[in-house]
């Protein structure tokens, strides 16, 4: 914060208004008054938008989640009444809750790491300038900037097993018997040493595509970090006779290691709540039912509002859970090393 | 050979191929989406393995076919641009609007709550926009504004205020204090201020912070789903572009020149301000 920095110089701004003649009885505002007042008009607009819109909403979730409600009768519905705890009961006792919150939490943490590994790798790759690499860099974004619908139809295009490129050259130059139908295959059987293992590929390919779409973000952040790094550290290691990987061990991933974490935390938190991708890849079947696409079904295959905002606050209680679990543990330890 | 020089060489090559790697996961999606969006079906269909048109195929009769208006047999994507360009821009100018003054207040200002208020405005990040949707739909049905840009407008500037405040506040704290003293000195209120002092000072900040709402705004596709859904002729690029690859009636390479149109926009403003954007985004990234 800046704050603290540039106190001491308003202060002669202050004893100007105190030498102002008090003719009335009010006495004029001193200086933090009218800072204050100021401050709080300036973030009155955003403050209104994001009430009404976000925690407004919230709020009326969490009462709609106790309330028996369907979309027809909302309308003439009180904002309380008809208390109740069916909601949850239908949502925990509902066939496939329990391994649809499996599969966001399977889906989440394979898109999480899939981004940071990715990243990594790609910022690490492009450290050092070489030519093109600033086109390069900027090219590597696209994935991460393009409109979800447009790379979304292009995956499905690509993996189409009637006229996708993926499985023609797969059958043409891979050897495949058959198409694969990766974006509708619940479990795939594979063999392996004889044993048959079923692999969930539709599940997979979309953590495959959240890998692909977000690893562009983690290369952002680590890539300028990277370059925030001293020379003199990795030099130092070098000449010490550290080979590439102790000095990328023991040298560049403790320096990387906050904005890891901080990255890890925040594409936690995206994926977790990710709706678009998945609805847009597999509409949700195929052993892809994230929550968050079966909050949107409840909405609009049943109209059922309350157990839609039941199941959506289940979602959000667990992620809040997680991350209290995350930082009463992981952070304070990050902490104590650094 | 010692390790050392073993990982030094073998690492010289790795980083080569993983850069030829990159490149190629990154483009060859791109390039699929144009090629594909100049080719008639039955090429596609023919010989789905190519990665060519040759110049017999070669057409523009998709771009026509997606941009001309429903009445004319076409798929109107010319009407969704405008709906998704009036909505992207009208976002982008209020989300400004709001935002700037709030950045300001919270690089310089102390007030009450000064603390809180970003550490709430980030919350908005923390729930899923699904816990939003159900409330949301019940109350715009209520108003009036469900099925209305209007309506789509006000939900996408909640969405991208808080990280448009934290992109400018980095920028605004870079900003001498004692410009801003120099011009109260000269008479001008707090107002005043921020409006002929700082911003013009901030103009880099203000453009990446207004293109990074754009984008937001232009590739949004949830909300637009629950609230124009059932009026198309108010749907957005992205939401006719999901509406109609749903269905069989209208050829995959027809809606992949409406991907193409639905990119280049954003593809061209990212190209144009690349660097502001990801300088934007990532400040104080490295002091972290």
């Amino acid at each position: 914060m800046s704050t603290p920095a540039t106190r001491p110089t308003r202060a002669p701004r202050t004893a100007g208004t105190h030498a102002r003649p008090g003719g009335r009885r009010k006495r004029p505002l001193t200086g933090a008054q009218r800072e204050n007042r100021t401050g709080l008009a300036f973030v009155t607009p955003t403050f209104v938008v994001v009430l009404v819109v976000v925690i407004v909403p919230i709020l009326w979730t969490v009462l709609l989640a106790f309330q028996r409600a369907r979309l027809v009768d909302i309308q003439g519905m009180g904002l309380f009444g008809n208390w109740s705890l069916q909601n949850f009961s239908q949502v925990f006792s509902s066939p496939g809750f329990w391994s649809s919150l499996l599969t966001t939490l399977v889906y989440t943490v394979g898109g999480t790491a899939g981004s940071l590994v990715l990243g990594l790798i790609a910022a690490l790759a492009l450290r050092r300038p070489f030519r093109g690499r600033g086109l390069l860099r900027g090219t590597m974004l696209l994935p991460y900037v393009a409109p979800v619908v447009a790379v979304t139809f292009v995956w499905e295009v690509a993996l189409s097993p009637q006229y996708g490129i993926v499985n023609n050259w797969g059958t043409r130059f891979l050897g495949w018997h058959d198409p694969i139908a990766f974006l509708s295959t619940r479990s795939y059987e594979v063999d392996l040493l004889g044993w048959h293992v079923g692999v969930p590929l539709a599940l997979l390919t979309v953590v495959a595509f959240e890998t692909w779409r977000y690893f562009p973000f983690a290369f952002l952040f680590l890539l300028a970090r990277l370059q925030a790094v001293p020379p003199g550290l990795e030099e130092a290691a070098r000449v010490d006779g550290a080979t590439p990987t102790q000095r990328f061990r023991y040298v560049l991933l403790p320096q990387l290691m906050p904005v890891i974490a901080l990255l890890s935390v925040l594409r936690f938190i995206m994926t977790f709540n990710k709706f678009d991708d998945v609805y847009l890849l597999t509409g949700g079947s195929s052993g892809t039912d994230v929550v968050a696409v079966r909050v949107y079904d409840f909405l609009t295959a049943r109209f059922d509002v309350g157990a839609a905002s039941a199941q959506a606050l289940v979602l959000a209680v667990v992620l809040m859970v997680l991350l209290g679990l995350y930082f009463a543990f992981f952070a304070r330890k990050t902490q104590e090393e650094a | 050979m010692s390790r050392a020089q073993f990982e030094e060489r073998f690492f010289g090559v790795a980083r080569w191929v993983t850069i030829a790697v990159l490149a190629i996961i990154t483009i060859v999606p791109f390039y699929y989406m144009l090629m594909l969006s100049v080719k008639p079906i039955d090429a596609l269909l023919l010989d789905p393995g190519s990665l060519w048109v040759s110049a017999r195929d070669f057409t523009l009769d998709t771009y026509r076919s997606v941009l001309k208006p429903t009445s004319e047999g076409g798929q109107g994507f010319l009407r969704m641009l405008l709906n998704s360009a009036l909505v992207a821009l009208g976002t982008v100018l209020l989300t400004l609007a709001a935002a700037v003054p709030g950045a300001y207040a919270v690089s310089r200002l102390r007030f009450f709550g000064s603390r809180q208020v970003s550490a709430l405005f980030l919350a908005v990040y923390l729930f899923p926009a699904t816990l939003l949707a159900v409330p949301l739909f019940v109350m715009f049905a209520k108003v009036g504004l469900s099925g209305s840009l209007v309506g789509l407008a006000i939900v996408y500037i909640a969405q991208t205020v808080p990280v448009s405040i934290y992109m400018m506040k980095n920028y605004f704290a870079t900003i001498p204090y004692s410009i801003e003293e120099a011009a109260a000195l000269d008479g001008c209120s707090r107002l005043q201020t921020v409006y002929r002092v700082v911003l013009p000072l901030s103009l880099p900040s203000l453009m990446a912070t207004g293109l990074y709402v754009f984008m937001i705004a232009w590739n949004e596709f949830l909300f637009a789903l629950l609230f124009l859904a059932a009026s198309p002729d108010r749907w957005t690029v992205p939401l006719g572009l999901q509406q109609l690859a749903g269905g069989i009636e209208v050829p995959k390479t027809v809606l992949m020149a409406g991907s193409v149109v639905l990119t280049i926009p954003v593809v061209v403003l990212f190209y144009a301000a690349e660097r502001l954007l990801t300088e934007g985004l990532t400040s104080g990234a490295d002091k972290a």
